[in-house]
């Protein structure tokens, strides 16, 4: 027996993707992991200031949008490749921050019992198949796991995340054509926060939009403002039918910002304050979605603020946690190098 | 148990175990340039597409970096890819793949993932083709943790070893060298495995100790049969493996023989010679040494076109001759 639609009302059918597709509950949600994800970022810093982790790391503030909307769409065993800037699409993807903080300490009740790091922060369990310290490195993998969908059966969507530098690496050209010669279900995530370290897309990139590439391997290539959750979750809701019908790849390119530098050596030399104050001020993704939320109702002023605050309680924890754990035995250093035999 | 023993090619005896895989385990299939209906630039896969389908024998683009990744990602997540190289010298195309991911992902995933693919370099010189198809680039990849190395030089070996590689739960990158391809040797039939990291005596003896990967094992032994006319009794060490070394093997035959000569095909500097040589010179072996350690390998210089000069770079058999003559007799 066919499904009947949900009946919508004239009004109801004006109202932005998100508000149409979800309810008030998961939208709450969205706003929850999207603080989840800032104030992680921020945490994560603050404990690097703190010398509580060395290293170095790529934070992902102001993508917070990105991160949540692509991945709202996905079921728990679809699978993700991320990026030196991961953090957000980890926790998307439903990483637990307690093991997220415990590995960035380098702690063996990390996601990678300390051998990883922020740079490939993973969660095999919920689909996340690590991120991925050489830019573009993900991309053929990710499209070797969208082959072994299509092989094994199982149903399962492959999201590539990578940024606008990583458009001009070779991985990107072999591994999107191939995509689309086998019609796999992997989906090309671009996000462009506008520069490559320092580099910006206008000095790097021959083509206006990143998108427009995917013209040339014969895909759709979807253009969406990155900051506007309602706009990336559409666009990745398409993108995961198409692929689970069967019918290939997609190149979203989500257009957002990071507030913060390319890593902990930066110097913002190549971007003007004004500029970046005005996303902030005018474009902040977490902002723009909370606005939109008061406006159909679905939450106010205090639920705001409950959720902060169990967001603050929520790190707080995940800091004291990785701070608690233990170290890993130097004695297991040349563990995991190799599959152990029984 | 079918222990019937045929005379195989080594590139049948390949094609073989790789049959064989596919049969076994429906995740196995294989991937690399040309080697469907083309059957492979070195007839290695030959008709198995006919047997297999396109979807277990996949051609992939001219992209050596995209399709050793997407052989990584398959094998990531489930599948075990056999992906073939058409030459060794294009792992440079894909070295970010091998040496960025296979070789680290599960140590970087704190052990919550492996990686289960094969890849296959047909290697070295001797064909005419110049200096971006002849190259042995081996001891590039034993460098890497997280990689296993292996160089059969038998048909018997290029089965076993290849079904021990699809076994095998870690990266194994497989050096064949193009020259052995149509040497025949006894193979038995059905699925059996030679073990990953352990060497071979091919030849007993008790005057030197010659240690000799792929088709210089060949050499060597050509060369100690020549030198048993003389009265010299050669000892050929057939390493196999590069990562992990057998140890224990050479050791313990140069403890027998008190004299090391390293025969290899790679350029002489910085490779698997020196290991081996370093290897010994750290071991208890270093006090039973009666000479210096000898190593020959491939000249300081790209492989040339010229035939001739082609010959040249690589160590021939009366280049071994004449080095163990004088290792033993003490010339040196």
């Amino acid at each position: 027996m066919a499904t009947a639609r949900k009946a919508i009302s004239p009004e109801q059918t004006n109202l932005p993707f998100a508000y149409r597709q979800y309810s008030p509950d998961q939208l709450r949600d969205v706003l929850r992991k999207m603080y989840l994800i800032r104030r992680f970022e921020e945490g994560a810093e603050d404990s690097y200031m703190r010398g509580l982790i060395h290293g170095t790391m790529h934070l992902s503030i102001g993508q917070e949008a990105s991160a949540m909307g692509i991945c709202m769409p996905l079921h728990e065993d679809d699978q993700i490749t991320s990026t030196h800037r991961g953090h957000g699409h980890c926790i998307a993807k439903g990483a637990d921050v307690k093991r997220m903080f415990a590995e960035f300490f380098g702690k063996t009740t990390g996601y990678c019992k300390g051998r990883g790091g922020s740079m490939h922060i993973a969660d095999v369990a919920k689909g996340n198949l690590g991120a991925n310290g050489i830019v573009a490195g993900g991309i053929p993998i990710a499209v070797g796991a969208a082959l072994s969908s299509k092989r094994m059966k199982t149903g399962k969507v492959v999201i590539s995340f990578f940024g606008d530098g990583a458009n001009n690496e070779g991985a990107f050209h072999e591994a999107l054509n191939m995509a689309s010669i086998w019609k796999l279900p992997v989906i090309f995530v671009c996000e462009n926060n506008g520069y490559g370290m320092s580099t910006s897309t206008a000095r790097s990139t021959a083509v206006k939009n990143i998108a427009d590439r995917a013209a040339a391997y014969s895909m759709p290539g979807v253009i969406v403002d990155g900051n506007n959750f309602s706009e990336v979750a559409e666009a990745s809701q398409a993108a995961v039918e198409r692929a689970r019908a069967g019918e290939g790849p997609t190149l979203i390119e989500s257009k957002t910002y990071r507030y913060r530098g390319h890593s902990k050596s930066d110097r913002n030399r190549y971007r003007t304050k004004e500029e970046i104050e005005d996303w902030i001020t005018n474009r902040d993704p977490i902002l723009l979605f909370e606005t939109e939320l008061k406006e159909f109702g679905i939450i106010d002023e205090k639920g705001i603020e409950a959720v902060r605050e169990s967001v603050k309680q929520e790190i707080a924890d995940g800091i004291e946690f990785a701070k608690q754990s233990p170290a890993p035995e130097l004695s297991d250093l040349g563990r995991y190098v190799y599959t152990e035999v029984a | 148990m079918d222990t019937a023993v045929r005379e195989l090619s080594y590139a049948q005896a390949i094609q073989e175990a790789m049959a064989l895989a596919m049969e076994a385990d429906d995740r196995v299939f294989l991937m690399g340039e040309d080697i469907g209906v083309y059957g492979g630039a070195f007839q290695v896969t030959g008709d198995l597409v006919e047997r297999f389908g396109t979807d277990r024998v996949m051609d992939t683009p001219i992209s050596e970096l995209g399709g050793a990744g997407v052989a990584v990602g398959a094998a990531v997540t489930g599948m075990r890819p056999i992906f073939e190289f058409q030459f060794s010298d294009f792992a440079t195309l894909g070295m970010e793949q091998i040496v960025n991911q296979a070789a680290k992902m599960r140590f970087m995933l704190g052990g919550e993932v492996s990686v289960p693919v094969v890849m296959r370099f047909p290697a070295g010189s001797g064909t005419g083709a110049a200096a971006q198809h002849s190259q042995s680039l081996e001891a590039w990849l034993g460098h890497v943790p997280g990689l296993k190395v292996i160089q059969p030089a038998t048909p018997h070996d290029a089965k076993g070893m290849l079904l021990a590689a699809v076994a095998d739960p870690d990266p194994v990158m497989i050096f064949e060298h193009k020259l052995l391809y149509k040497m025949k040797g006894p193979v038995p039939e059905g699925h059996y495995t030679v073990p990953i990291g352990k060497a071979e005596i091919r030849r007993e003896g008790r005057d030197l100790t010659i240690v000799a990967t792929s088709i210089m094992v060949h050499k060597a032994l050509e060369a100690a049969e020549a030198l048993a006319g003389e009265g010299m009794d050669i000892e050929v060490i057939d390493l196999r493996s590069i990562r992990p070394i057998d140890r224990d093997t050479v050791i313990g035959s140069v403890k027998k023989t008190s004299k090391l000569l390293c025969v290899y095909e790679a350029v002489k500097t910085l490779g698997i010679g020196a290991e081996v040589s370093a290897m010994i010179a750290e071991s208890e072996a270093f006090d039973y040494l009666d000479a210096p350690i000898v190593r020959l390998g491939g000249a300081e210089t790209p492989i040339p076109y010229n035939p001739d000069l082609e010959k040249a770079t690589v160590p021939q058999v009366p280049d071994i001759v004449a080095a163990a003559r004088d290792l033993v007799k003490g010339v040196r």
